[in-house]
């Protein structure tokens, strides 16, 4: 069952990010830009389209999943468009939840206000 | 000497589940995240017939969103305490990164405090992401002129 397949998959990749939490001082940052360029890696190499096929959302939701978009972006664009693609593909393959991530951050500041002053 | 033999017991019991217990936690949270992204996933393929690129797109949007509503009630830093890398590591830990400084950096001003400070940890994922996708486009696209693809 894929709901059961994300669940694992998902889980044991934030499990990973978890022990560098634990063993490395790895700040959250540092984990999040290590996880991104790790799935582009991966995607080059050709062992995260397998888990993807296995995981579905569990492989695509984690922030490798964003690595991933972005180098099947590029290799897409390439494909069509040549070496300008290479420059086009990614970040327009990602723009949806780049632009989602600005508005929706933006609305909620001006709706919420941070609790951490209190 | 009793309380010697328990600080003892402490040392040997408390690293275990210092570590365990958070390995569970972020396992099951970031598991939880990733089973409503596949939930939202096939809500977009077959209830809108999204082909996969756009069912994809749909499902980071939707949970970026929900990410964004529950870091400004503050829910979000809750969950975070308790799963760890279990909040972080999924797409609504990125949204939330960018949400969080958003909201404390209001009294900065809109254009420095909201609009620079919201990208302090996505600016990073943004520069070495597109840097290391650009850097496979090109030589992907060496390997294809070199092989007489293109």
């Amino acid at each position: 069952m894929i709901y059961f397949r994300a669940f694992l998959v998902g889980g044991l990749i934030c499990v990973t990010g978890q022990l560098l939490l634990l063993f490395t001082d790895m700040t959250s940052a540092r984990i999040l830009v290590l996880f991104v360029t790790l799935g582009v890696l991966l995607t080059v190499v050709g062992l995260y389209q397998p888990l993807v096929d296995f995981g579905g959302a569990g492989a695509t939701v984690p922030l490798t999943g964003f690595g991933y978009l972005l180098a099947e972006g590029a290799k897409k664009a390439v494909e069509e468009e040549g070496v300008l693609g290479a420059l086009t593909g990614g970040a327009a393959a990602a723009s949806g939840g780049i632009s989602a991530a600005i508005v929706f951050g933006y609305l909620a500041s001006l709706l919420f206000s941070s609790k951490t002053k209190q | 000497m009793q309380q010697k033999e328990y600080e003892k017991l402490v040392k040997a019991k408390s690293p275990k589940s210092k570590v365990i217990l958070p390995l569970i936690k972020a396992f099951f949270v970031g598991g939880a995240i990733c089973t409503l992204g596949q939930g939202i996933r096939e809500i977009g393929e077959k209830c809108l017939s999204l082909d996969e690129q756009a069912a994809g797109c749909f499902t980071s949007v939707c949970l970026i969103f929900l990410s964004a509503l529950f870091t400004g009630l503050g829910l979000y830093d809750e969950l975070g305490k308790f799963a760890g890398a279990g909040s972080i590591v999924p797409i609504t830990g990125f949204a939330n990164s960018v949400v969080s400084p958003a909201m404390e950096f209001k009294r900065e001003g809109y254009v420095m405090g909201v609009g620079a400070k919201m990208f302090n940890v996505a600016g990073p994922v943004l520069v070495y992401g597109i840097s290391a996708s650009v850097l496979y486009g090109v030589i992907y696209w060496l390997v294809l002129l070199i092989g007489g693809k293109l």
